[in-house]
């Protein structure tokens, strides 16, 4: 086992450099001096020069790419990723740590209620569809999960606002405008809608996810002689079922991080939650590059780092594959 | 299955799968399984609906898309104007029916260009093995971690929106799940006999993958074709949505939405609700013949 981890955590390494070299040819090709945006556009071409020459910007790729790094010291602006600096954002002229800090908490709490409201959904709808398939409650599920699957969430949380924000007003149609992560925890009447827009989507992929893993497992031996035992129903299905179909699931939370980061940059953008989908929404209207590539290399970061804790939390709890 | 309806075997006419015959009626399976599968006929039904609404309706409903007229805007549904009209007057059937040209262009360039994409690289890859395997497969990784929607958004703010530069960028970043199929197909195809015959035949790798290993993991591709064009069409409407989708006299379906949300509180529906459906029934057809086509593709879950 402690072969396989340290060889998992190994490839993390080798795609976490790839992403890094990846993110920087990216904001090298889109934005590869921040000259015009610090000097002004009325700044002449020698002192552009002179700028790029003192920040390292005139330095060849593989140069800068060190610099981007933080593995030859830069005097300048470029980012500093193993000191933790992401860099500078002169259209808001502050650091895109500090952009990241006041916004970080917000996101991280409407992304990780959501991601745990799907979870609490889904898991035991899966489990109840493949116990009653093909009955008409699995097929009611089956059909608003395919619903939802195909939803862009956007028009799920126009639906939502039309229906429970419109029509009967029960909730907000804004989210939480509080600076103050703990009043926006407690301020259901404006967080509920967002956080039900983002948990839905989720719910679908995982629910349908789930029930055809429940159904591999209600196929196997053990459940078999469990039951032949004379183990009652409820038994079996607590003991065997839901503990071994529920265990592909902490793979697909790893896998489904990508689409929970964008389904929080819609959603926030929806809702005008002041989070760090907002936030990238606004530099993309700014074109502020430097907060735009940041957050992006934040996210991939979060991919890997998500992937590598879900295999190893596999690991620790599948005897099968610990053993092998 | 009755054994007799099964064709005649033909040595001479065998793919070079290799497999005689079984390749030739594992198609006609395939087909039949799918013809079976309600959900995969009613989707199929569906896409076509939505082609010719998009490219056929525009030449039986004649309407102005180019000249905005603000007396005429935001008006309910009427004789003249089935689904009312936007805010800047323009009939919004005939709107949805733009930005259906546009989702389902763009839907299958970008799965186009991921699918061939995907194909050689996973070939390529399967077929080296060995480092270069591993290397090809560490920036598939790189291509899985970063996210999608992101990079979309970047480049579209950077090269600007077209039916062109949005196929491309997102069939660009679309290539990792064929490139992970094809390669698995690869990695069994290439310890079959007739890889090892048409290398002692002296094929080079370029023929190998070309004219065996690519037609022999085709079955995997296909499935992925409709999640692809389904996935490519949701990503345009998300980036149209936010504000950096096709620009006038151009339209996509999620522009439409957005510029509907703004009247949300003034009741103006048929600004976004026939628009919403048009995206969530063309996605769900090809996600209903992804499915039927991976199950009809699944000899497990064939009925014998």
């Amino acid at each position: 086992m402690l072969t396989y981890l340290i060889r998992r955590v190994i490839t993390s390494i080798i795609v976490l450099i790839g992403v890094s070299i990846f993110i920087f040819l990216l904001l090298h090709a889109a934005y590869p001096s921040p000259a015009r945006a610090a000097l002004g556009l009325l700044a002449r071409p020698a002192q552009i020069a002179a700028f790029n020459k003192a920040n390292g910007y005139d330095d060849p790729v593989v140069v800068q790419y060190l610099h981007y790094i933080g593995i030859i010291p830069n005097g300048g602006t470029s980012p500093d990723l193993l000191k933790g600096n992401l860099g500078y954002s002169y259209v808001e002229n502050q650091s895109v740590f500090a952009l990241f800090q006041e916004r970080v908490a917000r996101s991280a709490y409407l992304s990780g209620i959501s991601l745990v409201i799907a979870v609490i959904i889904a898991l035991p709808l899966g489990i109840f569809q493949a116990v009653k398939r093909n009955t008409i409650g699995d097929n009611v599920a089956t059909s608003a999960a395919f619903i939802l699957y195909s939803m862009p969430s956007f028009f799920l949380g126009l639906i939502l606002i039309q229906v429970f924000a419109l029509s009967l007003p029960i909730f907000n149609f804004e989210a939480s405008q509080s600076t103050n992560v703990w009043y926006v925890m407690g301020d259901w009447y404006s967080m509920t809608l967002p956080i039900f827009t983002l948990a839905l989507i989720t719910v679908a992929a995982f629910s349908r996810y789930m029930r055809s893993s429940s159904i591999d497992v209600l196929a196997q031996d053990y459940i078999k002689v469990a039951r032949a035992k004379g183990l009652p129903e409820r038994l079996v299905l607590l003991r065997h079922l839901v503990r071994n179909a529920s265990l592909p699931m902490v793979t697909l939370i790893g896998l489904s991080l990508p689409a929970l980061l964008a389904g929080n940059l819609i959603t926030e953008s929806l809702f005008n939650f002041q989070g760090l989908g907002l936030l990238f929404f606004e530099s993309l209207n700014k074109v502020d590059y430097a907060v735009l590539l940041a957050y992006t290399l934040a996210g991939a970061v979060l991919v890997i780092a998500g992937n590598l804790v879900a295999d190893i939390a596999l690991t620790v709890a599948d005897p099968r594959i610990r053993l092998a | 299955m009755a054994t007799s309806s099964l064709p005649p075997l033909d040595i001479q006419r065998a793919p070079e799968g290799g497999e005689i015959g079984a390749i030739q009626s594992g198609w006609r399976l395939a087909l039949r399984e799918f013809m079976n599968n309600r959900l995969a006929v009613i989707g199929f039904g569906m896409l076509i609906f939505f082609v010719l609404f998009s490219f056929v309706g525009p030449l039986i409903y004649h309407t102005d898309q180019l000249d905005t007229n603000l007396t005429l805007a935001n008006l309910p549904p009427s004789g003249a104007h089935l689904f009312g009209t936007d805010t800047s007057g323009f009939d919004e059937l005939g709107r949805m029916m733009k930005g259906g040209q546009a989702a389902l262009e763009i839907g299958f360039f970008a799965a186009f260009v991921a699918i061939v994409i995907g194909t050689l690289w996973g070939a390529v890859s399967g077929l080296a093995g060995g480092i270069v395997d591993s290397a090809m497969m560490r920036v598939v990784d790189v291509f899985l971690s970063v996210p999608f929607l992101f990079v979309v958004l970047i480049l579209a703010v950077k090269f600007g929106a077209t039916v062109l530069s949005l196929s491309l960028v997102i069939g660009g970043f679309a290539w990792q799940v064929p490139a992970r199929l094809v390669r698995g197909e690869v990695l069994s195809l290439r310890e079959r006999d007739f890889v090892l015959a048409a290398r002692t035949a002296g094929s080079s790798s370029w023929r190998l993958i070309s004219r065996h290993l690519i037609p022999n993991s085709l079955g995997v591709v296909i499935v992925n074709v409709t999640f692809q064009v389904a996935d490519a069409i949701l990503a345009v409407a998300y980036v149209g949505f936010l504000g950096f989708g096709l620009h006038f006299p151009n339209v996509d379906w999620g522009d439409q939405l957005s510029t509907g949300s703004t009247y949300l509180e003034d009741g103006y529906w048929w600004l976004i609700f026939p628009v919403g459906a048009c995206i969530v029934l063309t996605v769900m057809a090809l996600n209903f013949i992804g499915d039927a086509l991976r199950d009809a593709m699944d000899v497990r879950l064939r009925r014998r």
